[in-house]
């Protein structure tokens, strides 16, 4: 298969890649740009964990091939923080102790800032909806969800 | 209890919590080795056949193979979980007995190469008749699976703790009920994946997202031919384990293997579909209870019988026929009882360990018939449980001994915690609410294997510059939070903030740990690491008592800084010495305390590097009696549940409204993870409760082999959890702890079959609640 040249905006920078059309965006980004914080669990679009945001929006990244975000922003997991200082929902995550194995975690931390930045103020039923792609098996979602809550709270104060 | 702790019982933030909200945190598949191969397994398409041949060559002859494996190049030694029970071969010898058995394995440069080796592997298959269920393994001239272990047999147990007829005999009431539950998926989210680097000086590494590094790393070594302590078994960040990773799996052993032959790291990973095949989550049991109650509601006797639908291997399937039955002698006082167990081989993915192992639907089946006793006498279902639980100083039939059991006060907490007495018989059609209790072990009393070995060895070194600690241990950071809750004990039993403590785990060369299962860590690497924090603090203390020429009583440590007892002691000459070895610095001590930093360094000056080294090894429990070593523990963690559930009475559908949750954990170490642990354990029963259920086809093939088609709960499907924290205090444990990971499930399926009840009036024997279940329920008893 021929490759193709694309660039990827991940984070903020643009990156050049030389990428086999049928590259997702998930191996893009974790073999090709060494962002391993994208996590895989199922590789079908089922578990959530390899959430990133396209210009904002979540999405598995699974099921994104890179050559379609071509052109699009890519913020992963890496690009939440701000430098060392932890972005509020991470902070709360941590805080609140909706942090167990931590594989889906990312993905999680993704939805919900997605979710803050287009709704400061979420309902607990926001909360879920947004929340609902992505599996976590450790947690039971309570202390994800009041994370979350917290951090829109935080946001508002 | 005179408890004056600084760092336990706090809601200290995980140590791993902000790699993991960043993506740093390094799982498996993030790590990245020169030379690395890919290894894939080629499995079988037939629930059972023999394998007439195999040829390999035009695998071999692929471009960018470099290694195939069969059962003609690998060891012939048989493994497994139990010893007793070594009945896996690493890969297929003379046939497959089911679907996603292994038959060969390849190593390439890379996976699509892999991929293509495994389609060029010519296997001629000669199908076999199979068993897919209980019924057709037991049945009479019935297929059989291994020639070693006739009737298609596992195990079996039979057991009688007291006299049950006499217990019937002195019974009131005594009634019959039956309960089924599905084989349930662990469904943890990061698959399985192994990378093992051997090298020139006959070394291996495996890299592992296991539960039991120790366990992985005998298997690995038994099968290799390698002494163990070159085989060094590392976990980095695991994500999820539930059970079905406390084994060596072919991903591990397979990559060891390859890894050997081709002097080249080599890589394994499951999909997500493997990950289902693999299984060795939890059984489907079928449960008969024949239980005798008096008038008042006493518990006279048990009679019980269960079947263990098991797959084509024993797993861990000997300590899941005796936990079915055993787990059943407490919380509540039963002077008699007798058990028949038998887990059966049938031709599909083995069953294991997964939470709660064994014990769930035996605990539901007997909750569930306890309120229909209640319902039958005319007594509140609380009020009942209240008359038959044990209390601390108890011994069950089969003793066990509680030697703390906060039952009563979890009972009463949830009572009051859900409004019980307002709401229970008193809520409208199709609004129900409902209780259950369970117990759990605090670890197994004994190792799988025979030995006389500790269980955990935990090693504290003091940075020579002092004020820092390093807890090195083997434990298993599988998710739970035992790499927090061990710096939390080694702080508090140093006397120094937890920010002093750094550790290091998960890895076979810091010690033995026999990993992530039985709810053990707490209790057993938690009574080690307490001993190393110990050994360091008399270490410390011992070496500055002789620096200032006092008594070793007059000195303690708390929060960090040294306490002298009795008269002022000028301690200016050491902290002289100690500002001019870091001159230029800030940050030095300061205050009226001595600090442990300049503690630590007078102890080095003297010593040498200072080490403290703690164990831990349960002493002898438990009766004399064939299968006591499945059951006994130090110590019992236990429950109790309300739900609260809302039946639409017209599709059948139940929505589980809330939960109110009580966990005696002896002492939180670290309070937010215990009520983590609660919530987590609570989403896997309400999963296995509402709708998780691995399905085969005629074939045995797994229909729903996928986080898609296999439904885990999502964040939609959880209700609010109320969760209360009782501390007993426990005397077997590190401060007082004990589990609270596993009992935490035990009441959740009975809690909300018998909310259910308490809504419709139908009672529901088979898992899951599905709407077609309930509404068939439903319109029988209108039939009535």
């Amino acid at each position: 298969m021929s490759k193709m040249q694309i660039i990827l905006t991940v984070n903020g920078a643009e990156h050049e890649l030389l990428t086999s059309p049928n590259r997702t965006l998930a191996q893009a980004l974790r073999e090709d740009l060494e962002l391993t914080g994208t996590k895989q669990g199922c590789e079908v679009g089922d578990c959530g964990s390899c959430t990133v945001l396209l210009d904002g929006e979540p999405v598995n990244s699974c099921l994104v091939l890179a050559v379609q975000a071509s052109g699009q922003a890519v913020t992963t997991i890496e690009g939440v923080a701000d430098g060392n200082k932890l972005h509020p929902v991470q902070d709360a995550m941590v805080e609140r102790g909706a942090v167990q194995c931590g594989f889906c975690t990312p993905g999680m931390v993704l939805s919900a800032v997605s979710l803050l930045d287009k709704a400061p103020d979420p309902s607990e039923s926001d909360i879920r909806q947004a929340l609902s792609g992505n599996l976590c098996r450790c947690t039971g979602y309570q202390k994800i969800v009041e994370a979350v809550a917290d951090a829109a709270k935080k946001g508002r104060d | 209890m005179g408890r004056d702790y600084k760092v336990i019982g706090s809601r200290a933030r995980r140590l791993d919590a902000p790699d993991k909200v960043t993506g740093k945190a390094v799982y498996l598949d993030d790590m990245s080795f020169k030379g690395l191969l890919h290894g894939a397994i080629l499995q079988s398409p037939y629930a059972h056949a023999r394998i007439a041949g195999i040829d390999t060559s035009a695998a071999e002859a692929l471009p960018g193979v470099k290694a195939v494996l069969t059962a003609k190049n690998v060891p012939g030694t048989k493994y497994g979980v139990s010893p007793a029970r070594y009945d896996e071969n690493i890969l297929a010898t003379d046939r497959v007995r089911y679907v996603g058995d292994e038959v060969a394995a390849v190593a390439a440069m890379d996976l699509e190469t892999a991929m293509r080796a495994l389609e060029l592997i010519k296997v001629e298959y000669e199908p076999l008749p199979f068993v897919l269920d209980i019924d057709q393994a037991m049945a009479v001239g019935a297929p059989q699976l291994h020639d070693e272990f006739m009737g298609n047999l596992t195990a079996e147990v039979h057991q009688e703790f007291g006299e049950v007829e006499r217990g019937f005999a002195e019974s009131d009431l005594i009634r019959t009920d039956t309960f089924i539950n599905k084989r349930q998926d662990a469904g943890f989210i990061e698959p399985h994946r192994a990378v093992a680097v051997y090298d020139l000086a006959g070394n291996l590494t495996l890299y592992s997202s296991t539960q039991v590094p120790h366990y992985v790393q005998r298997t690995i070594a038994m099968l290799t031919g390698l002494s163990v302590g070159k085989v060094r078994v590392v976990k980095p960040y695991v994500g999820g384990g539930f059970g079905p990773k406390a084994e060596a799996t072919p991903c591990d052993i397979l990559a060891a293997l390859l890894s050997m032959t081709t002097g080249r790291p080599v890589k394994i990973a499951y999909t997500r579909e493997q990950v289902f095949l693999h299984c060795r989550a939890r059984h489907q049991f079928k449960h008969t209870m024949k239980t005798g109650y008096t008038k008042e509601g006493i518990i006279k006797a048990l009679e019980h019988t269960c079947y263990l639908e098991g797959g084509a291997y024993s797993s861990f399937g000997i300590a899941t026929v005796y936990y079915a039955g055993s787990l059943l002698a407490a919380p509540y006082k039963l002077p008699h009882m007798k058990y028949d167990g038998f887990r059966v081989y049938t031709n599909k993915p083995a069953c294991g360990a997964q939470r709660g192992h064994g014990g769930v639907a035996a605990r539901a089946c007997f909750e569930q018939q306890l309120d229909l006793v209640a319902e039958e006498l005319g007594l509140d279902p609380i009020e009942m449980r209240l008359k038959n639980i044990m209390e601390t100083g108890d011994v069950s039939c089969n003793d066990l001994a509680m030697s703390s059991l906060g039952m009563k006060e979890c009972i009463e907490a949830v009572a009051g915690g859900s409004d019980w007495k307002t709401k229970r018989g008193k809520l409208p059609p199709g609004k129900g609410i409902g209780m259950a209790s369970g117990f759990f072990v605090s670890g197994a009393g004994y190792p799988i294997y025979r030995s006389e070995t500790f269980h955990c060895t935990v090693t504290i070194k003091v940075q020579e510059d002092g004020g820092t600690v390093l807890v090195k241990t083997g434990a298993a950071e599988i998710g739970q939070g035992s790499d927090t809750t061990m710096a939390m004990i080694a702080a508090e039993a140093i006397g120094i903030p937890l920010e002093a403590v750094r550790l290091v785990s998960g890895d076979t060369d810091y010690g033995v740990d026999l990993g992530a299962y039985s709810s053990r860590t707490t209790l057993m690497t938690g009574h080690a690491t307490k001993q190393a924090g110990e050994n360091v603090k008399e270490t410390i203390l011992g070496a500055l008592a002789e620096e200032l020429g006092m008594e070793r009583e007059r000195l303690d440590l708390k929060n960090g800084l040294v306490q002298i007892n009795g008269d002022p002691v000028d301690f200016t000459p050491l902290r002289t010495k100690y500002f001019k070895e870091h001159r230029g610095w800030s940050g030095m001590p300061e205050g009226d305390a001595l600090t442990f930093t300049e503690a630590a360094r007078v102890a080095y000056l003297k010593l040498g590097t200072v080490v403290g080294t703690g164990k831990y090894k349960p002493p002898v429990l438990g009766g004399k009696f064939k299968g006591a070593a499945v059951g006994t523990s130090p110590a019992y963690g236990c429950s109790a549940q309300i739900a609260e559930v809302t039946v639409d009475l017209e599709t059948g559908q139940v929505t589980v409204d809330n939960v109110t949750d009580a966990h005696d954990c002896g002492q939180a170490i670290n309070l937010t993870s215990v009520e983590a642990q609660m919530e987590g354990s609570v989403s896997m029963g309400l999963g296995e409760a509402m709708f998780e259920e691995v399905k085969f086809d005629d074939q045995g093939r797994v229909l729903n082999p996928s986080l898609g088609e296999y439904h885990i709960p999502t964040v939609l499907d959880m209700p609010r959890m109320k969760c209360i924290v009782v501390e007993s205090g426990e005397p077997n444990g590190p401060f007082g702890a004990k589990e609270v990971g596993e009992g935490a499930i035990m009441p959740t399926i009975p809690a909300i079959l018998n909310a259910v009840h308490d809504a419709t009036g139908v009672t529901i024997t088979e898992l899951p609640i599905t709407p077609e279940r309930v509404l068939a329920a439903l319109k029988q008893k209108k039939g009535q």
